[in-house]
């Protein structure tokens, strides 16, 4: 610990003595090195932090799952997709359930890894189309280079999500955000400065431990003020402007839509789905998909995990049924979900809480 | 548990004991039966130590050896690392039908070479060929036999609230080369396999002291995996330092861009010693002295203070946090 800048931000938060604080991060990565860094373990108990909907995972509702397993099953379709979604499960399995039954279902490491297979396939590629603003330039890139050679078996099932929306959604739940860096690196910063408008408070935050822990100091230096702040800790990659080329592909194909989150239901304008002149590419229309209901397991208490409503420990089934080699939820299936970070780093006792 | 093999059973965690407790330990259970990297058994006044080790990595050529280089490595140090001499090796090949025999000289003379440079001797042999696709080029299988030292008993069982935890150098290195080699993700550096055989690094630290509690190789599943290991069999806690790790800046790299740990990336010429505290400088200074233990260091001890079983690290931040227990599903055939 030779940082200076480091050891300030530590002192500051860990000598903290003001009114309690709830800080909720909305990035999966920041949920990840929180918890490896342990920085729950030097906060006194007034600094809580709250793992919001930021594992693009966790928040694909039941149902979208559902429509992937309908077009592997029924439509003979190959689905491509992440690794994390595979385990992801759904109202009757998962992914890698179905592939176990017959379903055709490869993990690639990026969309542009799907398209080339589409180009080697006579059959149907679907992409499973999910994440925030840093994954959607590549989905978008993809989708540009199928239409420029003429890839024409190649289509996405979109479920991507944007963030600004659920800010708002999410106010009551917290103080201050952890704004996500690599999002907004993307996004810029201009609609989260908006949000202090409306009441909303948050700080952009890197992703090494001295620039966590400083964006933290920084939220709690600035509640003292008792206005809705923002402040951009993180200046070294995200810019006001953020990334204008990848933000300029995006607007090409896709426009804003309302879209259903797990635990938070349907949020307005919080999703994009892609443009009328591109819906030749929208794999619910080529295929005509039903509409799937989506059931969730019962005793599942994911969608109040993201809201910070409970914490993992309280749900009756986590790390007893719920384990993240079988998990019921998915916040137990990515390494960025709450639930398995709780489990993984032995938070399987309830921790002390401020109420 | 599951009803079928699935590759999480190979990663060597959690589900890799599953497999051996519920299948092979419980048909095969016997005194000599045993837990660590070879079995010590009696013949007459001396003691032998008997290995075996299967070996599928993919591809089979990577920087910094290939397939052959390996199973004598693994074998070797799985000897070395119960304070045994290693003598004789076998092997035995599965060759896919169609596989080059230049390639198969090449794996071949690379055996040859560690061979020598670990003072072993290849005695016998066996060749099986499967038809093309029924095996994925060329996979080997080496035995090995070696000496024990006369006053050596080193153990997963035996380490002591005290001890230091030394590393003999960079580790995560042989996972991150085989990972990069597959040219999967499209990122390149150049990073070569730390595979090594490594008798001569237990015969001088044994030299020095009679009191190594542990000497382990940290292969498949890393020096985290062995650290859980110690910590279970020996019932202590054991703690580790972030900052003290020895990394490769160029893994570490590697490692954040895939969201890896380096801690699970396997290590195929890195031992993790186990002894008391007052030997630590002494151990140090003469590993670092020898080839392959430049980079040696201690990176924490085993403690009372945590719970039995458990690895504790101190983080960068100075906080505690627990090690996250190894999943084993991190890379299939990664050996």
């Amino acid at each position: 610990m030779q940082d200076d800048v480091l050891m300030q931000a530590r002192n500051l938060l860990t000598s903290y003595a003001g009114p309690p604080l709830k800080i909720m991060e909305v990035c999966g990565t920041h949920t990840h090195e929180i918890f490896r860094l342990g920085i729950r373990n030097i906060l006194p108990k007034s600094l809580s932090l709250i793992s919001g909907p930021g594992c693009p995972v966790c928040v694909t509702p039941v149902s979208y799952i559902d429509e992937a397993i309908y077009l592997a099953l029924e439509k003979d379709v190959l689905i491509t997709t992440f690794g994390d979604l595979l385990r992801v499960p759904g109202s009757a399995m998962s992914l890698a359930r179905a592939r176990q039954e017959g379903a055709r279902v490869r993990m690639v490491y990026s969309p542009l890894d799907a398209l080339e297979l589409a180009k080697n396939e006579t059959r149907e590629v679907v992409f499973l189309s999910v994440g925030f603003e840093t994954t959607v330039p590549g989905e978008c890139l993809a989708l540009k280079q199928a239409e420029e050679q003429g890839i024409a078996n190649f289509s996405l099932l979109c479920a991507n999500k944007t963030m600004p929306m659920a800010y708002q959604a999410l106010k009551g739940s917290a103080d201050a955000f952890l704004y996500p860096g690599h999002v907004l690196a993307i996004a810029g910063t201009q609609s989260c400065e908006a949000l202090v408008r409306e009441g909303v408070s948050g700080v952009v935050a890197g992703f090494t431990a001295s620039e966590i822990l400083t964006a933290l100091a920084c939220i709690v230096h600035e509640s003292a003020k008792g206005k809705a702040f923002f402040v951009n800790c993180y200046p070294r990659v995200v810019k006001a402007t953020g990334n204008p080329a990848a933000q300029e592909l995006v607007a090409h194909y896709m426009e804003a839509c309302d879209a259903e989150w797990r635990g938070l239901g349907v949020i307005k304008g919080s999703g994009l789905a892609l443009k009328k002149a591109y819906q030749h590419r929208d794999a619910r229309l080529r295929f005509a998909i039903p509409r799937q209901e989506g059931r969730a397991n019962p005793h599942c208490r994911c969608g109040e995990v993201l809201r910070g409503l409970c914490l993992p420990t309280d749900c009756r089934v986590f790390g007893r049924a719920c384990t993240p080699s079988h998990p019921i939820g998915a916040c137990m299936v990515s390494s960025e979900g709450t639930c398995a970070a709780y489990f993984q780093y032995g938070l399987a006792t309830k921790p002390a809480r401020e109420d | 548990m599951d009803q079928t093999v699935l590759l999480a059973h190979g990663g060597g965690g959690v589900q890799t004991q599953e497999l051996i407790d519920r299948i092979f330990k419980a048909h095969f259970a016997n005194p000599y039966f045993t837990a660590d990297d070879a079995a010590v058994l009696p013949l007459g006044h001396e003691r032998l130590a008997f290995s075996t080790d299967g070996f599928i990595v993919s591809p089979p050529f990577f920087p910094g050896g290939n397939i052959g280089k390996l199973s004598i490595c693994g074998t070797v140090n799985d000897l070395a690392c119960m304070g045994a001499q290693p003598l004789w090796l076998t092997c035995a090949f599965v060759l896919e039908e169609g596989f080059p025999l230049a390639d198969l000289e090449g794996i071949v003379c690379a055996m040859a070479e560690t061979a020598k440079a670990a003072g072993v001797t290849l005695v016998a042999g066996d060749t099986k060929v499967a038809s093309k696709g029924q095996v994925d080029k060329v996979f080997i299988t080496t035995s090995g036999i070696g000496r024990l030292l006369g006053n050596v008993h080193t153990s997963g069982a035996l380490a002591r609230d005290g001890d230091a935890i030394l590393v003999t150098g960079d580790i995560g290195r042989h996972g991150a080369a085989i990972l990069l080699a597959r040219e999967e993700f499209g990122i390149e550096a150049e990073i070569e396999s730390d595979c090594a055989p490594l008798w001569h690094l237990v015969q001088a630290v044994l030299e020095k002291t009679d009191e190594i509690h542990v000497i382990r190789d940290a292969t498949r599943g890393g020096v985290g995996t062995v650290l859980y290991e110690i910590a279970s069999q020996s019932q202590v806690g054991i703690e580790i330092r972030q900052e003290d790790l020895p990394v490769d800046p160029r893994v570490s790299g590697i490692c954040s861009m895939l969201g890896l740990d380096p801690l699970y990336l396997a290590c195929e010429g890195r031992l993790v010693i186990i002894a008391p505290h007052k030997e630590q400088d002494r151990l140090l200074a003469t590993l670092r002295a020898l080839p392959h233990g430049e980079g040696a260091a201690c990176i924490g001890s085993v403690t009372g203070r945590h719970k039995a079983g458990s690895v504790v690290v101190e983080t960068a931040i100075g906080a505690k946090t627990l090690l996250p227990r190894p999943t084993g599903e991190l890379l299939p055939r990664i050996c």
